[in-house]
């Protein structure tokens, strides 16, 4: 089973990061279930969704409290709650921003158990603007997602976005999740270019 | 048709599925998208029904009751509040014997406010004469809807079906949708035992007076046991239409050789599975009945599940103030004959919308393999928060009792 965590504001479209995200594993005929952390829905607020992908039938009904991967919507709430909590280690961590993940000043005991290369960031909002003029960093997120673990494809993330938003709307969010999933794509390659390199 | 799909879409397909005449209904959270996704159905013309917006849940049970007397199958949803204001309509369709079917999205009573889920609402009407059924997961909310209309009117009462509020109505999940042409060939087409019908009018609910009374709730009564035997054969008839034991009077899960059984009902028995399937693989002997039926209450089949358990933990999302369980008063009267070789425990858990973690139902449960639990515990009760409460405010101290005069 593989658990997601997703956080980031009312408005961002969080609970439809992890519904496209079951949505997607469901195409590739896994088990999935997505559902969020209720509250009075404001935008603005901070809200959490969930999302677990996995072969064999999902009955817990737990939220997530020990996830593999962490995305975080909005960088600004690194600083108001430990967004990492219960991160497993060996999970991922997903920011969206244009800054390294680095020159984010982070408890260091909050990604201790984060693998330097899955401690990850992407201007996801940057790349809305540009693909849709809208900052909704949801599906761009997941694009980037899929360029580190096989647990859903970049194909399948599109066509559940394509079925979800019909014409110009999914398209422009498919572009946009597609030009994240190559910037991660590259700076893996980069990265790995440059472990062999001084090997 | 297999989909992922949310719970309340899923409930509204298979509501729409089953054709009703009229749906009527006031919007509240959790219950809204089951409600919207059925006026959507309605207005897109792939539902061919009434769909009456009313303006209050009071409304919306009165127009269910109308549109069932005159020979409409008719269908209402509704939680919390929204299920108290519309109470004495609720004790009117169950004594008109309307066969009205009803999804409560379970939530929390105020106050304090609270739009969180837990099954305070629905233990409310325990005793209003309809049945209550209660979906495990979003597959069994989806199909129990089926269930309950072939039940509703075979008996002439009412059904309601209860589903864990935003747990289970605002997941997503993986489920087969009854489609149409299935539901067609399960649930025949509605026939009313008595319509109004200007053309030849009787008169339904007439007063009755105290020469009466007595009887036509002792009837209700004898309804309410023939419904046992109704509920377990449509269940089974369901199994056998649709290839999926979802719904009847209970499930149990691993009880075989279980000296320790837990007892509960809706989506926290998903987690609690989880849970026994862990303690299990350490070597530890438990097990779980779900209780899909709680109105009608299915007391033989419940001690027949039972009859090898030593330790029977009720756990309740809802509790009568003062005393404890609600489920908790029927299971030990199934349990009296062996009430000197069985323990009955009541753990009261996700009030509100607190979270029930498999860590914490681990615990309760090694907990409950010791006989270490108390006759009433609180899951996660947060005891200095308690304390600290307390000590605020002070002990209550008696006023009428002992003071000087």
């Amino acid at each position: 089973m593989f658990q997601i965590r997703i956080h980031g504001r009312g408005g961002q479209g969080v609970v439809t990061a992890a519904d496209l995200l079951a949505y997607a594993a469901f195409k590739e005929d896994r088990h999935a279930q997505a559902f969020p952390s209720f509250g009075s829905e404001r935008t603005g607020a901070p809200v959490v969704s969930y999302c677990r992908i996995s072969t064999r039938p999902i009955r817990t009904h737990e939220p997530v409290l020990a996830p593999d991967a962490v995305i975080v919507q909005d960088p600004t709430l690194l600083t108001a709650i430990n967004v990492f909590s219960g991160l497993r280690p060996g999970g991922y961590a997903l920011i969206n921003s244009a800054r390294p993940f680095s020159t984010f000043e982070l408890d260091p005991a909050t990604v201790k158990a984060v693998p330097l290369e899955h401690r990850l960031t992407v201007p996801a909002t940057d790349l809305a603007m540009e693909h849709l003029g809208r900052p909704l960093p949801n599906a761009v997120l997941l694009g980037a997602l899929t360029a580190v673990t096989d647990v859903v494809s970049l194909a399948a993330v599109c066509e559940a976005i394509a079925d979800r938003f019909p014409g110009a709307l999914g398209e422009r969010n498919i572009a946009a999740a597609c030009a994240a999933h190559e910037i991660i794509a590259d700076k893996i390659a980069l990265t790995s270019k440059e472990a062999n390199g001084a090997a | 048709m297999l989909r992922e799909i949310e719970g309340s879409k899923a409930v509204a397909a298979a509501v729409a599925a089953c054709r009703p005449d009229v749906v009527c209904a006031y919007p509240i959270s959790p219950q809204t998208h089951i409600v919207e996704e059925l006026s959507r159905l309605v207005k897109i013309g792939q539902l061919d029904c009434e769909y009456v917006n009313v303006e209050s849940e009071f409304a919306a049970q009165s127009v269910a009751i109308g549109a069932s007397a005159v020979g409409a199958r008719a269908y209402t949803a509704t939680a919390s509040q929204g299920l108290l204001y519309m109470v004495e309509a609720v004790y009117n369709a169950s004594g008109l014997g309307l066969p009205i079917v009803m999804t409560v999205a379970n939530r929390a009573i105020g106050a304090p406010i609270n739009i969180w889920n837990d099954q305070t609402d629905t233990m409310s009407q325990r005793d209003c004469g309809w049945l209550q059924l209660f979906a495990a997961d979003n597959q069994e909310a989806a199909d129990l809807h089926v269930q309950a209309f072939r039940i509703a009117e075979e008996l002439s009462l009412p059904v309601m079906v209860c589903m864990d509020g935003f747990v289970l109505t605002h997941a997503v999940e993986r489920v087969d949708v009854p489609e149409a042409e299935q539901v067609d060939a399960f649930l025949p087409p509605f026939t009313p035992v008595q319509r109004l019908d200007p053309d030849d009018p009787v008169t339904i609910g007439a007063m009755v007076g105290p020469e009466a009374f007595t009887e036509v709730r002792y009837l209700a009564h004898r309804r309410q046991h023939d419904a046992i035997e109704v509920v377990e054969r449509v269940g089974r008839e369901f199994a056998q239409a649709f290839g999926r034991d979802s719904g009847g009077l209970l499930h149990t899960y691993r009880t075989e050789g279980a000296q320790t059984v837990v007892v509960a009902l809706g989506s926290v028995t998903g987690t609690l599975k989880d849970v026994i399937d862990d303690m299990r693989d350490e070597g530890q002997e438990v097990g779980l009945v779900t209780v899909t039926s709680f109105r009608p209450f299915p007391e033989a089949a419940i001690a027949d599940a039972l009859a090898g358990a030593s330790r029977v933990l009720c756990l309740e999302r809802a509790f009568s103030p003062g005393r404890g369980g609600v489920v908790e008063d029927d299971l030990r009267r199934a349990l009296w004959d062996r009430r000197d070789d069985v323990s009955l425990s009541t753990v009261v858990a996700g009030l509100g919308g607190r979270d029930i973690t498999s860590a914490s139902l681990h615990e309760m449960l090694q907990r409950a393999v010791r006989g270490e639990l108390a006759p009433l515990e609180f899951l996660d009760l947060d005891h200095a928060a308690v304390a600290a409460h307390l000590s605020a405010v002070g002990t209550p101290v008696p006023v009428t009792q002992g003071a000087d005069s």
